[in-house]
């Protein structure tokens, strides 16, 4: 039972995965990329790694299935963080669609967004 | 099983895209944090498909390296040195 329950779970993982190198691939400009991208390759492969602690229970292997996944799900917000906020202090502009840059006004001064 | 590696294994090809013909050097970065979490997970399933716990160990570098990559590259971007 709790073994179809892992599988399941590395299933929606590796939908997730691949839900979000699609939109890697679609989205328009960098901060968009790392918004849908990150979010759905961490729950991605936390999930996988989840799934894998769920099969092998307490053994060597799901015991570092389980510690690889916690270590995931906190280093890789923290560096999409400081990649973004690297970008914006490097230059980086936004797309010429977007509606508001709040940082860029108040931290850098003037107006950042690209020209219509 | 098969099946889950070959499409963790085409995530990693529309990464290797990105890193091709990414505009700036940010994208490129962060196709770079994408594809090493992708072989994390393509390294997990390689151990429990063949049974060796000592690819975990693998895995757990591979996510700690892609990490201070990252934030190495964080800190060139925000115009810093890296003693700061």
């Amino acid at each position: 039972m709790i073994e179809t329950i892992g599988w399941i779970i590395i299933w929606i993982g590796i939908a997730f995965d691949i839900l979000g190198c699609l939109g890697l691939i679609r989205f328009p400009d960098v901060y968009n990329r790392l918004q849908a991208s990150t979010k759905c390759v961490t729950l991605g492969t936390f999930g996988i790694m989840i799934g894998i602690f769920l099969i092998h229970g307490f053994t060597p292997m799901g015991i570092k299935a389980l510690i690889c996944g916690l270590f995931i799900l906190l280093t890789s917000p923290v560096g999409a963080h400081a990649l973004m906020r690297g970008s914006i202090i490097f230059g980086i502009k936004l797309w010429k669609g977007s509606v508001l840059d709040r940082y860029g006004k108040e931290k850098l001064g003037g107006e950042r967004i690209e020209d219509r | 099983m098969i099946v889950m590696i070959s499409f963790l294994a085409l995530c990693a090809f529309l990464c290797f895209y990105r890193i091709l013909l990414g505009p700036t050097i940010s994208d490129r970065m962060v196709a770079v944090d994408i594809m090493g979490i992708i072989f994390v997970g393509i390294t997990a399933l390689m151990a429990v498909l063949f049974k060796l716990p000592y690819l975990l160990d693998l895995a757990i570098a591979l996510t700690i390296l892609s990490f201070i990559g990252v934030l190495a590259l964080a800190k060139y971007l925000g115009k810093r040195r890296l003693d700061d």
